[in-house]
């Protein structure tokens, strides 16, 4: 089974390594990801007004396309997974929006939602299997105590995200365990970094990243990890990269696959 | 007795699709907002009075560009208010006036230059939800 990858902005230009490291280890595990090359960025936050309907067209594009495929759309970043998830709901449940979105692109079949959002986490605890993973892993990341940290993008609203337990998930730590690292759970991994306001409220996003780093930290965690680009920059413009390193989820599983190594040395992650 | 609803709160209450009415005021949005101690008007105030119809008033409240979109108050109100909602609904209103937006494209380049880190996602998202 192949997927429809929808990367976006952020994978291509800065968080080049998220993207990257996940399409090797979708390689090394067997499933093909094929880039549509037209896609378009999704906007990154999701237009909470009804009558917003331009700002859902490339979403919606990238949709179809999918279904033009017959394939599931698999997101890696959180925002993108956030707009693509409950873009394509509106599609299935709002009417009005389904119309005005279908009379402006004037498609040859109507979208209707018909696709299927998968995020990679998703992908490798449904299609690979956590278990499968296990069995793959090269390098295991044997004694090192790493955070999740979800943020808000993957979790909520719960009723439409339907990612995981929205106060108390698990998917991440369950990854971690896979890739052989020991999880550590802490209060603070489903509460916002401060999201878009950093270029606004630098004093704010900093007070509320301080309070996942520390959370983290009081539970033993030696790094962390997420699957957004805002939340990393956030976190690691807040914190002291060297004190609590913040990776992405695929550059641990590339590590664990063993596929971001041109040689027999261990590859250190820039800390 | 509720006030007459001025027509920028049928406004307000169409674009978001919010009840404003389902709320009991428990005041469980404000307690999770993040963004709490640097608001003016918090969350289950400014579900009230979008209700009340003060909708001028929230015009100029600090919740429109300190709302982090982080869906906490959407996701723990015990009514299924969404009072992020109201909080865009309110926001577009105001930028969506002349001249009224908060930040433009021409803001980028000084961000860009002072920290060549920014993800592309921040710009983007900072000028989704400050400009039109
Ligand atoms: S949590 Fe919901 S019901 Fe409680 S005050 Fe806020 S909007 Fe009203
Ligand atoms: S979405 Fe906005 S108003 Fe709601 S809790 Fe988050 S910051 Fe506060």
């Amino acid at each position: 089974m192949s997927f429809h990858y929808y990367p976006g902005c952020t994978l291509k230009t800065k968080a080049k390594d998220l993207d990257e490291c996940a399409r090797k280890s979708a390689e090394a595990l067997g499933v093909p990801l094929i880039e549509w090359e037209e896609w378009q960025c999704c906007g990154t936050v999701y237009p909470q007004a009804q009558d917003e309907i331009a700002t859902r067209l490339a979403a919606i594009r990238a949709l179809d396309e999918a279904r033009r495929n017959g394939s599931d759309l698999l997101t890696i970043c959180s925002a993108c997974h956030h707009v693509m998830k409950r873009i394509n709901r509106d599609m299935q449940t709002n009417e009005d929006i389904r119309t005005k979105a279908n009379n402006y692109l004037a498609l040859d079949t109507p979208y209707t939602g018909q696709t299927r959002v998968v995020h990679y986490l998703e992908m490798l605890r449904d299609t690979v299997g956590f278990d499968e993973l296990r069995k793959r892993v090269l390098y295991p990341l044997t004694g090192r105590r790493i955070g999740a940290y979800y943020g808000c993008m993957l979790l909520r609203p719960s009723k439409e995200m339907q990612f995981d337990d929205p106060e108390n998930p698990s998917i991440m730590e369950d990854f971690l365990e896979a890739i052989g690292a020991e999880p550590v759970r802490y209060p603070y991994r489903n509460e916002c970094c401060g999201g878009y306001v950093a270029l606004e409220e630098a004093a704010l996003v900093g007070e509320l990243c301080g309070k996942v780093l520390d959370s983290a930290r009081q539970k033993g965690a030696e790094a962390l990890i997420t699957a957004c680009p805002l939340c990393r920059y956030n976190l690691r413009k807040n914190g002291s990269k060297q004190d609590m390193p913040v990776y992405y989820f695929s550059e641990l599983l590339a590590e664990a696959l063993g596929v971001n190594r041109t040689n027999t040395e261990p590859v250190r992650l820039e800390k | 007795m509720s006030p007459v609803r001025s027509e920028p709160a049928e406004i307000v209450t169409e674009m978001s699709g919010v009840n404003p009415r389902k709320c009991m005021r428990c005041g469980k949005c404000s307690a999770t907002c993040p963004s709490f101690s640097k608001i003016d008007i918090p969350p289950h105030r400014f579900v009230m009075m979008v209700e009340n119809g003060e909708i001028e008033a929230l015009l100029s409240s600090q919740l429109l560009w300190k709302c982090l979109s982080c869906f906490a108050c959407v996701e723990r109100c015990p009514r299924g208010v969404e009072p992020s909602k109201l909080v865009e609904a309110v926001r577009l209103l105001q930028i969506r006036g002349q001249g009224k937006n908060y930040r433009t494209p021409d803001d980028v380049p000084q961000f860009v230059e002072a920290d060549e880190e920014i993800p592309q996602q921040l710009i983007t998202s900072t000028l989704r939800k400050y400009s039109k």
